[in-house]
């Protein structure tokens, strides 16, 4: 009897449980977008799911990109990974080498049949994330630079023209002292220390950041971020320091918020920040291109993106990777791009969205709107500006930006702290790469 | 006649202790033991290539300057936090033994920090005193202090160790007040009608009955400074600036979980284990002495 009554209440339990099996295949899909980003991504879920009805899209904000990439791993070692991570770009090293944790993006697509050509991406943003044999590897998604903003009313303020932003790092000495005289508390402040200061940096001026152009050749890389140049930037850094006109606000986006409320006159942070500052800030402002040296041949080259890719996971089943396929090809439309470039301020992944944007006349409507992807294509790339990969790079950019605060706080030289951070960064990368033999 | 219960039964004392060691075993030994074993590894991120290098990890460490600078800053950080928290929870509990009207709200209030998760704890002290929007910073800035800890080493530590002793100064006042009530008044008032003075009678009668919870205070608290602090730094200076407040267990955490370095991150708590171990030790054997039950 009693045998039998379990037998039968299992056998209603799935004859419940199986139509809705049926019915939708569940996608999970980890994110790191909090705040207006989160919500545009509930929105592109939402919009997903009501495209068709066979997968049903699940977004779940997992904390920062470290946050959730080591969730992601976590969740890989104990069998239970999710369809879809967003892995920011320093991690795609790990992301590559993980060859039994991964799948593909190009395989996925091939797999499912899906008409998919890597050429419709930005180039900028392609080339970050594909392998030597030119396979694409992760989903492009969310990708900025870093650019260059100014407080309009401020500049007025002190006297000087709200419509010329310095081209270059002598024009903005020049700048930035006429700020300070006329009382500004902070007159400038970054976001992203390491990013914006020796990655964006040296591909500005093409110089490598590292050997094997930047780690993309090889994980036997060593750093090369000693070079004249980075020390000279960095000194000039702590100079300003000094003198006032540089305020350190932190390593993470500490400093946008700083432009924000009006306390700093002048930012360098991620593009991807301007949706922020047009909503939070009351005062005027413009975007425009990164400063450089003047005295280095050949700057400005271009900058490089920051942001991240969607990584999708092993081990699934194949109807759940059609699921998933689905879902590239929606986010690829030219009008969800478009809809998500204008809303964030990332740039977009396509041609035909960066096209569809120019056309609707919303680069003539917010100026400056453009200023990320111009500065992504200012030039054509070269080995030291198409981007980097790093073994360990999480570590590897804490290191490079502690012993530039070493240098900030006063208790090192430019150089003694850039040959360390060096020395440092190369211990990471020798045991990533003895790691991943 | 045997004065001792003694259990006749050959199986039931195991029986009986069987679920503490179970706990044990499964919570303490194991993990401890996976820590050593990954400690002699080196892994990829995702555990799919794991390669034996012996002590090669510890050497790595102990060839790493910031690595030893680790120590310096745990020392420091551990022996302020460990300070001020029995510092400032004994005049609060002596203060408050003192207070017959409201007593049980002082008590409450001065208890109720410990209920405030860690790195909720952080925040709250992080907007405090946040480089430019805080409220202490204004007021220090007022005075003419520049406050900036995102930049100012000695301020980030300053910080850490107010945020972390103000979490634990809850638990140590509990145990002081505690301790205090269980002083016989008689003791107090017959030196007090031999002359001594409040300050007198607290050093030669109060403190001496105190040395047994100041010192289970003294390894309670050591041992929060060395393990419990990691959700305080997490919130607020994630060690830095420069590493300024990278204390061990921090870095521990960060080479493990954020860096996603298994076998360095094992090695370190390997090392970790050791210290605790030592400490307890040298607690015990020497400070103990002094100790009057």
């Amino acid at each position: 009897m009693k045998p039998k009554f379990r037998a039968t209440l299992l056998a209603s339990l799935g004859l419940i449980a199986a139509p809705a099996a049926l019915a939708q295949v569940e996608i999970q899909w980890w994110h790191s977008m909090s705040g207006q980003h989160n919500e545009k991504i509930n929105e592109i879920a939402k919009g997903f799911n009501a495209s068709q009805t066979a997968y049903k899209l699940n977004p779940v904000y997992k904390g920062s990109y470290p946050e959730s990439m080591t969730a992601a791993i976590a969740a890989f070692r104990a069998g239970n990974a999710p369809h879809i991570v967003q892995v920011f770009e320093v991690g795609t090293a790990t992301m590559m080498a993980a060859k039994g944790a991964i799948k593909p993006v190009f395989e996925i697509m091939k797999e499912a049949n899906e008409p998919f050509d890597a050429k419709n991406y930005l180039a900028a943003v392609t080339g970050y994330y594909t392998d030597s044999q030119g396979n694409m590897l992760s989903m492009p998604f969310n990708s900025s630079t870093a650019i260059f903003y100014i407080n309009k009313d401020a500049y007025k303020k002190a006297g000087l023209d709200p419509n010329k932003a310095p081209k270059t790092w002598k024009e903005f000495t020049a700048t930035a002292e006429k700020l300070k005289g006329a009382g500004q508390a902070c007159v400038y402040t970054t976001g992203w220390p390491s990013w914006v200061h020796v990655e964006n940096f040296s591909a500005w001026h093409n110089v490598p950041i590292g050997s094997k152009e930047n780690g993309m050749a090889g994980f036997d890389a060593v750093f090369q971020v000693n070079s004249p140049l980075h020390v000279k930037h960095v000194s000039m850094l702590a100079d300003y320091s000094k003198k006032g006109l540089f305020t350190y606000s932190g390593r993470k986006q500490e400093g946008e918020d700083r432009f924000i409320s009006g306390e700093c006159a002048m930012l360098t942070s991620s593009s991807s920040a301007i949706g922020k500052i047009r909503k939070g800030a009351k005062f005027d402002f413009s975007a425009h291109f990164l400063p450089y040296h003047d005295d280095v041949a050949g700057a400005p080259q271009n900058s490089i993106i920051g942001g991240a890719t969607l990584w999708v996971m092993s081990g699934k089943k194949a109807d759940e990777y059609k699921g998933v396929v689905k879902f590239f090809s929606y986010l690829s439309r030219p009008e969800v791009q478009m809809d998500w470039h204008t809303a964030t301020g990332y740039v977009p992944i396509t041609n035909a969205a960066f096209e569809l944007t120019k056309k609707s006349g919303y680069y003539d409507k917010n100026p400056g709107a453009d200023i990320a992807i111009r500065q992504l294509n200012n030039k054509a790339p070269t080995a030291n500006s198409k981007g980097l990969r790093f073994g360990g790079f999480v570590q590897g950019r804490e290191v490079i930006e502690a012993e530039i605060e070493t240098v900030l706080q006063g208790k090192k030289d430019a150089q003694t702290a850039m040959n360390d951070a060096v020395s440092r960064g190369n211990d990471i990368l020798r045991k990533f790469e003895a790691a991943n033999k | 006649m045997e004065k001792r219960v003694v259990f006749r039964s050959a199986w039931l004392p195991y029986a009986l202790v069987a679920p503490q060691i179970a706990i044990t075993v499964i919570f303490f030994f194991w993990p401890a033991g996976q820590a050593i074993w990954y400690s002699f590894q080196l892994q990829d991120a995702f555990g799919l290539k794991t390669q034996f290098v012996g002590l090669e990890n510890f050497r790595a460490l102990f060839n790493d300057a910031h690595y030893l600078e680790s120590f310096k800053i745990t020392a420091v950080f551990s022996f302020l936090v460990a300070l001020c928290g029995i510092g400032v929870a004994l005049l609060l509990a002596v203060m408050a033994d003192r207070v017959i009207k409201g007593a049980l709200a002082y008590k409450t209030l001065l208890i109720w920090p410990y209920a405030v998760a860690p790195a909720v704890a952080g925040v709250l002290w992080a907007f405090l005193f946040a480089p430019s929007i805080g409220i202490v910073t204004y007021l220090l800035k007022k005075n003419g202090i520049d406050w900036n800890w995102v930049l100012k080493g000695d301020q980030a530590m300053l910080l850490v160790v107010i945020a972390a002793t103000w979490k634990q100064v809850s638990y140590n006042f509990l145990f002081f007040l505690a301790g205090l009530q269980s002083i016989p008044r008689s003791l107090i008032e017959a030196a007090a009608i031999d002359g001594a003075g409040p300050g007198r009678r607290f050093w030669s009668i109060v403190f001496p009955l105190l040395s047994p919870t100041t010192f289970f205070l003294l390894v309670v608290n050591v041992v929060y400074a060395f393990f419990d602090t990691f959700g305080v730094i997490d919130a607020t200076t994630q060690g830095g600036p420069a590493g300024a407040t990278q204390i061990l267990v921090y870095k521990a955490y960060y080479d493990g979980v954020k860096a996603a370095d298994l076998g360095g991150s094992s090695a370190q708590s390997a090392i970790l284990m050791l210290i605790v171990i030592a400490l307890t030790v040298v607690q015990f054997r020497f400070v103990e002495r002094k100790v009057q039950y």
